[in-house]
């Protein structure tokens, strides 16, 4: 299709509808498209994820001038949270310059992007959710399921529920009913729950809750039935409050629910009142402000007026430090990005290049003013994830306390199976194993 | 209130043979000459798979006068279909696989069409339903549909029909512009054939129908059949063509109101509906959005705009069906006479 | 069958009955204006979604409980008068297909109003009533939802009295059994039609706020009308008793079919489950729960 390309620059140049009008392209910029969603039903998520993500990047641009003075911009595309209008929303933002990295916090926008993202050569960042074979960076260059993937958090909550127990030993003869969301991703664990109970000898029964799960009597009177030690909570939306307001109308203990990363927010909580006291759930990012770069970001852009939440009371809730956590991430990628490549304007491959370095241990984290928000990370051209640690906070109807230390999960365990998978997925697409060297270059 | 869509017009004419060729040229030619990616991938591609879901939901409800608000199951068991016969059976060409999912769809929609035997109107619609919540949910409980793939979202084979593939935003729309273009020839001589005729009949006087010795209960599941066959196909195109990425989820209920929407608005009982249908449900809230975005974007943030057009969106809709609830074929045909008035007065 | 556990099945029962109830309250709205109408109202949970979000922002902003209540009311008369003057009145006569897409387009105007006027965070709702579990006899009993029954059961009483007992609720059977001879006797249609929309913005406004308390305010409220259709399907869509009887089928048969039947399909069965209900019913019986002369289902 020699013929069509040849007249793309004339096709460009015609301008035909739809073009979006760029920002006069200056000297050193970096982009970031957010396909944002602050409607629909999963507003009350985006909004504080998006929110903590353009705080940060507008910290960083006030208090330091940009990163080594290169200035961050960025754009918004509601998408509601539909696949279709991410993908419209990644056609639309892909053409402006200097695009850094995109991250939509959505896994199904994220599954449409994967073979564009990697034509483009730009990173794809899905913090603590998406595809967990994508943590294989021997087949997926581009992609980086940040922090934690749906397995590593599964290990992470059988770990912390075995620490309950005082040992992985303890967990024989227990029981523990996982209650999942009736979609691929409540799914997508049901194969690791039913690993780790074969290994540690607890006692499993997973149970699906129809979508959107606003009706959860029958599966609550059957967990009621089977009397288990720990339910684990696998919810999204509107699930989680109905299942902590039916688990105390069939009278199961609420401090022995645990939820997972998509469970694990104050609007999970808030909705259910009263019944929510005492619930627990995993998280890779304490909540709360009383972290030093999130009172600069109170100080700097709130007192200010130029802060991003609407709300001010959602300052420090588990979606905003998300969204800070992974604007720090981000912008970590491209500092150490620079450090390699000039201290410019970078291209995607480029700050691909810098999350594949993207190294900050725990005398780093306090450095950048997160001591406690997060533990640390480790990403490696091969591993994408990172090795995030989990901790696990408590509501206690107002707010949410840390109640754990900081929790590995058995990366060693999944990485085997995760390497199946992707395997799998680069036989099926005839895509070649990246090595070391290759992800050594980078393309300008 | 004996039938849903009572005294509609019938409107079975294509726009000319002549205009009909200039259509395709343009088509064929001159967009992919000028089209740049975001044309084909957000507005053409949608826009192509969303006309074909329509017309097949015409032929139903425009022309046989069943009601369904399941119409993403059907394209949901398209899209599935077509990506299992393709991994499963050896060999298969891509196009055979695309038309035994069609075939997937139809035995689905068969059985989803039952209930039209002894329901009417909103019961009828109320329970194909049902189609869309078994689809949906069959669909994620069983992995092997998705090829036990761990996380149920699985990705679109390459296009390719005969060793040539169509790869890139030009190769697919391509690719969905000649499904589209073959169906849409179908369809139109389905409808001016006696099966068509009989169609009619059924939707507008059931008793009559049988008295002039039309198979009414026959002729209700062949609709059914027909139309789930065009919707499935609809199914693929969107999977395969359009997003490159199949997961149920994306066929919901809000996707089965957005078929009728573009049935509705384009026209009921017409060919032509479906296109005008269609281009207006995708281009019209991404020029609104865009116009937002410029005009106001600096005051408001996404969200409130996004509301703003959900709002506008909604007025306009109803506006629309009280001005010109025949769809916007009436509304082209009037124009066009008026146009062809005034040439000849001057 | 011997090891059988009664006491469990009658405690799923129990709680299916109770959550029927609950379907039953969305499903009377939508039979309030299909009555009169002939209008599948799908902006029903719109309206649910509105009332409620409406009532809790009031609350949080220190209105008191009755007053907030009062102007939720008043705000939901005024939509629902709105509703009929603006875009149901134009379509008089137009075929229902039209209609009921009209009252699409209407959702998504009062969900993008709703969100508008009061954001998109998730409120949870304290209506005062624990949701804590009784137990008679080894059987566990949820207080709210025996709350919710009796406020149902109010309700359903105060609508039947106002139907039966005033003159404008007489108006409103004899336009529900025919219009035209309505109209011919001299009756006022706007007025009746007012006090339907007014009527059902009232049990909008109760199911919104039984529901929300249940669930949390948040925008999935208006997916609730999702569990009332199969309902509407199996008691018809202009009967009260229907509705009743009908919530009461579904939320039994829909639970006990999720307990003991859905293990052997792996669970999750109950997003289709009471539509096949629904569907069965008639097909043995089309002439639906109260054999109605009942044109729509043959």
């Amino acid at each position: 299709m020699t013929i069509f390309s040849k007249f793309k620059i004339a096709a460009l140049a015609a301008g035909i509808a739809f073009t979006v009008a760029l920002p006069a392209a200056q000297a050193d910029e970096q982009y970031f498209p957010l396909q944002s969603y602050r409607v629909g039903p999963y507003a009350a998520g985006g909004t504080g994820f998006f929110g903590g993500f353009i705080d940060y990047l507008n910290l960083i641009n006030t208090r330091d001038g940009g990163v080594n003075g290169v200035k961050l911009t960025w754009s918004e595309a509601e998408t509601q949270y539909e696949v279709e209008r991410g993908v419209e929303a990644y056609e639309r933002l892909k053409s402006n310059p200097n695009v850094a990295a995109w991250n939509p916090l959505s896994v199904g926008i994220a599954y449409a992007m994967i073979d564009r993202i990697t034509a483009d050569k730009v990173p794809l960042i899905t913090i603590n959710h998406g595809r967990t074979d994508s943590t294989d960076g021997r087949v997926f260059p581009y992609v980086f399921p940040l922090l934690l993937n749906p397995y590593s958090e599964t290990s992470g909550i059988v770990n912390y529920i075995a620490g309950k127990e005082g040992g992985l030993e303890n967990l024989k003869g227990k029981k523990i009913v996982v209650l999942y969301h009736g979609s691929p991703y409540g799914k997508e664990t049901i194969p690791i729950y039913e690993l780790l109970a074969q290994k540690y000898g607890f006692e499993l029964q997973q149970i699906e809750v129809p979508h959107p799960g606003n009706e959860q009597q029958s599966q609550w009177l059957t967990i009621r039935r089977a009397k288990p030690d720990y339910v684990v909570l696998r919810g999204w939306g509107v699930m989680n409050p109905v299942a902590l307001k039916t688990a105390a109308k069939t009278g199961f203990p609420v401090d022995h629910i645990i939820g997972n990363v998509w469970s694990n927010s104050e609007e999970d909580a808030i909705p259910a009142g009263e019944a929510a006291k005492g619930y627990t759930a995993i998280t890779t990012q304490a909540s709360g402000a009383e972290y030093p770069v999130v009172k600069e970001i109170v100080k700097t852009l709130y007192d200010a007026g130029k802060g991003n939440l609407e709300d001010k009371n959602r300052i420090g809730s588990v979606y905003h430090n998300l969204g800070i956590v992974n604007g720090i991430l981000n912008v970590e990628a491209i500092r150490i990005a620079q450090e390699k490549f000039g201290k410019r304007t970078l291209t995607g491959d480029e700050v691909r290049w810098g999350f594949e370095h993207l190294q900050l241990d725990p005398a780093r984290v306090e450095a950048l003013g997160a001591k406690g928000l997060f533990h640390s990370i480790n990403v490696t051209w091969d591993n994408h994830e990172g090795n995030g640690y989990v901790t696990f906070q408590q509501w206690d109807g107002k707010k949410w306390n840390v109640v754990s230390d900081w929790i590995a999960p058995d990366w060693a365990l999944l990485r085997p199976i995760i390497e199946k998978s992707s395997e799998a997925y680069a036989a099926e697409k005839g895509i070649k194993l990246r090595t070391a060297e290759d992800a050594e270059t980078a393309t300008n | 209130m004996s039938v849903l869509t009572a005294d509609l017009p019938v409107s079975r004419s294509l726009p000319g043979w002549a205009g009909t060729a200039a259509l395709l040229a343009v088509a064929y030619v001159a967009v992919p000459i000028f089209g740049t990616s975001y044309l084909f991938e957000a507005i053409l591609l949608p826009f192509l798979a969303l006309s074909l879901a329509g017309l097949g939901l015409n032929i139903l409800t425009g022309y046989a006068g069943q009601v369904s608000l399941g119409s993403a199951a059907f394209m949901a068991v398209g899209a599935f279909a077509a990506f299992n016969f393709n991994l499963r059976v050896e060999s298969l060409p891509l196009i055979a696989s695309i038309a035994l999912a069609g075939f997937a769809a139809a035995a689905i929609g068969l059985v989803f069409g039952l209930p039209s035997l002894r329901l009417k109107g909103f019961y009828l619609a109320v329970s194909t339903l049902a189609a869309q919540f078994f689809v949906q949910w069959a669909l994620t409980k069983f992995s092997w549909f998705s090829n036990d793939s761990a996380s149920g979202v699985i990705d679109a084979p390459p296009l390719s029909i005969a060793g040539v593939a169509f790869e890139g935003p030009v190769g697919r729309y391509l690719f969905s512009l000649t499904v589209v273009t073959v169906l849409t020839f179908l369809a139109y001589r389905l409808v001016i054939s006696q099966t068509g005729r009989n169609f009619i009949a059924v939707r507008d006087n059931e008793t009559a129908a049988r008295i002039i010795g039309v198979p009414v209960l026959k002729t209700k599941l062949l609709a059914f059949a027909i139309s789930s066959f065009i919707i499935g196909v609809a199914g693929v195109l969107w999977a395969f063509a359009y997003l490159r990425t199949v997961e149920p989820a994306g066929f919901n209920l809000d996707r089965s109101f957005q078929i009728l929407f573009i049935v509705i608005i384009g026209g009921l009982a017409s060919i032509r509906g479906a296109f005008f249908g269609a281009a207006l449900i995708v281009v019209f809230p991404l020029v609104l959005s865009r116009l937002g975005s410029f005009l106001l974007g600096d005051i408001f943030d996404s969200g409130v705009l996004d509301m703003s057009q959900r709002i506008v969106l909604g007025t306009l809709i109803i506006l629309f069906l009280i001005l010109e609830p025949d769809g916007l074929v009436a509304l082209w045909d009037r124009v066009r006479k008026r146009i062809g008035t005034g040439l000849r007065r001057s | 069958m011997s090891d059988f556990d009664w006491l469990f099945f009658i405690e799923v029962l129990v709680g299916g009955l109770l959550s029927g109830v609950m379907y039953s309250l969305v499903a009377i709205g939508f039979v309030l204006i299909y009555k009169t109408s002939g209008v599948l109202n799908f902006a029903q949970g719109a309206m649910l979604l509105f009332a409620a979000l409406t009532f809790v922002s009031l609350t949080e902003r220190g209105v008191p409980f009755a007053l907030a209540f009062a102007i939720t009311f008043a705000i939901m008369v005024v939509i629902g008068i709105a509703i009929e003057r603006t875009v149901l009145r134009p379509l008089t006569n137009k075929p229902p297909i039209t209609l009921f897409m009209a009252t699409l387009g209407l959702s998504y105007v009062i969900e993008g109003a709703a969100q508008l006027i009061w954001g998109t965070q998730v409120h949870g709702l304290d209506l005062g009533i624990e949701d804590l579990p009784f137990d008679v006899g080894g059987v566990f009993i949820s207080q709210f939802d025996i709350f919710a029954a009796v406020v149902a059961a109010g309700m359903v009483a105060a609508l039947s009295a106002f139907f039966r007992y005033t003159r404008i609720g007489l108006g409103f059977r004899a336009v529900a059994d025919d219009q035209f001879a309505a109209l011919a006797i001299g009756l006022r249609l706007p007025w009746i039609w007012a006090t339907v929309w007014a009527a059902a913005g009232l049990v909008a406004l109760v199911a919104g706020l039984l529901w929300g308390a249940r669930v949390g305010v948040q925008f999935s409220l208006s997916l609730i009308v999702l569990k009332a259709l199969p309902v509407l399907v199996l008691g018809g869509f202009d009967s009260i008793l229907g509705a009743i009887v009908g919530g009461l089928l579904i939320g039994a048969t829909e639970k006990l079919a999720e307990v003991y039947i859905g293990e052997y399909f792996g669970g999750g069965i109950e997003g289709w489950f009471a539509y096949v209900v629904a569907l069965a019913f008639l097909l043995v019986r089309p002439s639906g729960l109260f054999g109605q002369k009942l044109v729509e289902r043959v």
